[in-house]
């Protein structure tokens, strides 16, 4: 192979990236309403996929909390929106999704497996259970009206987030902490005993990955004008999150997203146009998935170059 | 002052005494090694000294400090490292990557990530698997990941080395080489405190030797002592 062509493979990649986000940075200036609040719906989905594969793909741990934090998210829009700018109100459901984490994960992160997994299911009908019991005993209703804002503003917001918590990804990975955070999921406790403070990362980590999926409620709030508690803490986000990133493959940085965009996509096709199969297409690609793509669909994609560059390879 | 100190070192799990006060020391510079029949607490005891149990009375000192009940990432970074009985291994990462992760993490030092990088080599070369730099872990021989688990310890920086069980499992040409790796260890001024069972090892690369049976320390000398104690041959033999 010269030189120049392995050049051009390598600078493809990050090429793509660029345009892609380029043209998402400058939606607003061409595209249609419709457009933005598709493009909106997908990068929540988005971020709710690359958040939870931020810290469950390294480390093994199967969260089921986005949907906990998602809420808490759109509550901090729904009790302070009308007071504050709405990008302070994002910066604090951000900041209390991170702590609620924090406080969730020092106290849990010490189950492994399925445990993990269920505490986290728990934790979103617990807080769901124990905020409408406020609701209805404090406020004497169920539900909030939430400030209403316009869509090119939410979509901005959302778009901002998006590239914070790529940024974050792809830094984290790059580091010794994404090292680190392979290793526990390889082996705990080899981990542990070379040095890796496993407690503080694993809480740290989930913490982090908890602000972007906050900040996500706290501007989706803004376009639904109601929420109540079964709304804002559904499990389904929960599902969502861990099922797009691993139909996209959570083995690569772009797999969760990728994922994300598919599913978003074919939900809102599915939607629209088979509003009677939507929910049985998207279980059948589910079982799919499962059954042949355990690696997703980028080590569908990986296997299938290789399988092309070994053909390729062959003499002519 | 001994390098490592254990005095009542004592550790049940439900009503077994898994280790019953078992007082013991390991000086700086010694080769000493731990034998016992099987369930003898063994393991156990080196689990309690690298802070993965916490013993339930007793005290464990190290270079004079106390470190009963520190967290297993502490007590390596104060200095002792140590290999698992099965082997654990990060199975998925390259062999270079797993030894980066004791350069990086073992010690409180910082490097920058090209002198780490450097530096998990030379423990690589050390211990003979550069030419296996890139391959994922678990495609090494159970002999090779051996090696890589006491090349992930070494670069950790330790002063004592714990070894459970390095030779268990290995053909005699493989035992032959991994004794030869103790001594080499050793000859780097590391410390070493080993569990094992293959006796033509024990007995030819330790000064002392201490063995447990049911949790208690029965008998402790140099490698001759043992060999000819009545005690410890009713133990391995019955009476």
């Amino acid at each position: 192979m010269k030189p120049g062509n392995l050049n051009l493979q390598r600078m493809w990649g990050p090429g793509l990236a660029f345009v892609i986000l380029a043209l998402l940075a400058t939606l607003p200036l061409y595209a249609s309403a419709y457009s933005i609040i598709l493009v909106t719906d997908i990068l929540m989905f988005v971020i709710l996929a690359l958040s939870w594969a931020l810290f469950s793909a390294p480390t093994g741990y199967i969260s089921l909390a986005p949907a906990a934090f998602f809420g808490v998210g759109i509550y901090t829009s729904a009790i302070l929106g009308r007071q504050l700018p709405l990008p302070l109100v994002v910066f604090l459901g951000g900041l209390i999704s991170f702590c609620l984490a924090l406080l969730v994960g020092a106290l849990t992160l010490r189950l492994r497996g399925i445990y993990f997994a269920m505490f986290t299911f728990g934790l979103v009908e617990l807080i769901k259970h124990f905020w409408l019991w406020y609701e209805i005993k404090f406020t004497g209703t169920r539900g909030r009206f939430v400030v209403v804002v316009d869509q090119q503003t939410i979509y901005l917001i959302m778009f901002t987030i998006f590239v914070l918590l790529l940024l974050t990804t792809y830094l984290i990975r790059r580091s010794r902490l994404g090292l680190a955070l392979r290793s526990i999921g390889e082996c705990e406790e080899a981990a542990a005993h070379i040095g890796v403070n496993v407690n503080v990362l694993k809480t740290l980590t989930f913490a982090l990955s908890a602000i972007f999926i906050g900040a996500a409620g706290s501007v989706i709030a803004t376009r639904w004008t109601y929420v109540d508690p079964y709304i804002a803490f559904n499990p389904l986000y929960s599902f969502m999150a861990v099922l797009m990133a691993i139909f996209g493959g959570i083995g690569h940085p772009y797999g969760p997203i990728l994922g994300a965009v598919i599913f978003a996509y074919l939900e809102e096709i599915l939607l629209t146009r088979f509003p009677y199969y939507y929910m049985l297409i998207f279980g059948v690609v589910l079982i799919i998935t499962v059954l042949y793509l355990p690696e997703g669909l980028i080590g569908l994609m990986t296997k299938t170059r290789k399988r092309l560059a070994g053909g390729q390879d062959a003499p002519a | 002052m001994p390098l490592l100190e254990g005095k009542g070192v004592t550790r049940y799990f439900g009503g077994l005494a898994a280790v019953q006060n078992v007082d013991f020391h390991v000086d700086q510079g010694e080769i000493v090694g731990l034998i016992g029949p099987n369930g003898a607490g063994k393991t156990t005891l080196f689990n309690l000294i690298s802070g993965a149990l916490v013993p339930q009375s007793g005290e464990i000192k190290f270079k004079g400090a106390n470190i009963t009940g520190l967290k297993p990432h502490v007590i390596c970074r104060r200095g002792i490292a140590r290999t698992f009985q099965l082997v654990r291994v990060f199975p998925n990462m390259s062999v270079l990557e797993n030894v980066l992760m004791g350069v990086l993490f073992g010690k409180p030092d910082s490097h920058t990530m090209d002198q780490a990088r450097e530096e998990a080599e030379r423990w690589l070369d050390f211990v003979g698997l550069s030419a296996v730099k890139g391959l994922p872990a678990r495609s090494l021989t159970l002999a090779n990941q051996k090696r890589l688990e006491v090349a992930r310890a070494l670069a950790t920086g330790p002063e004592l080395l714990l070894l459970d069980e390095l030779m268990a499992g290995l053909n005699p040409t493989e035992v032959a080489q991994a004794m030869e790796l103790v001594s080499r260890i050793w000859e780097q001024g590391i410390t070493i405190f080993m569990v094992e069972h293959v006796m033509k090892a024990i007995m030819g690369v330790c000064n002392r030797i201490m063995v447990l049976h049911h949790g208690e320390k029965i008998a402790e000398g140099t490698p001759q002592e043992i060999a000819t104690s009545r005690t410890v041959i009713e133990i391995y033999l019955g009476e």
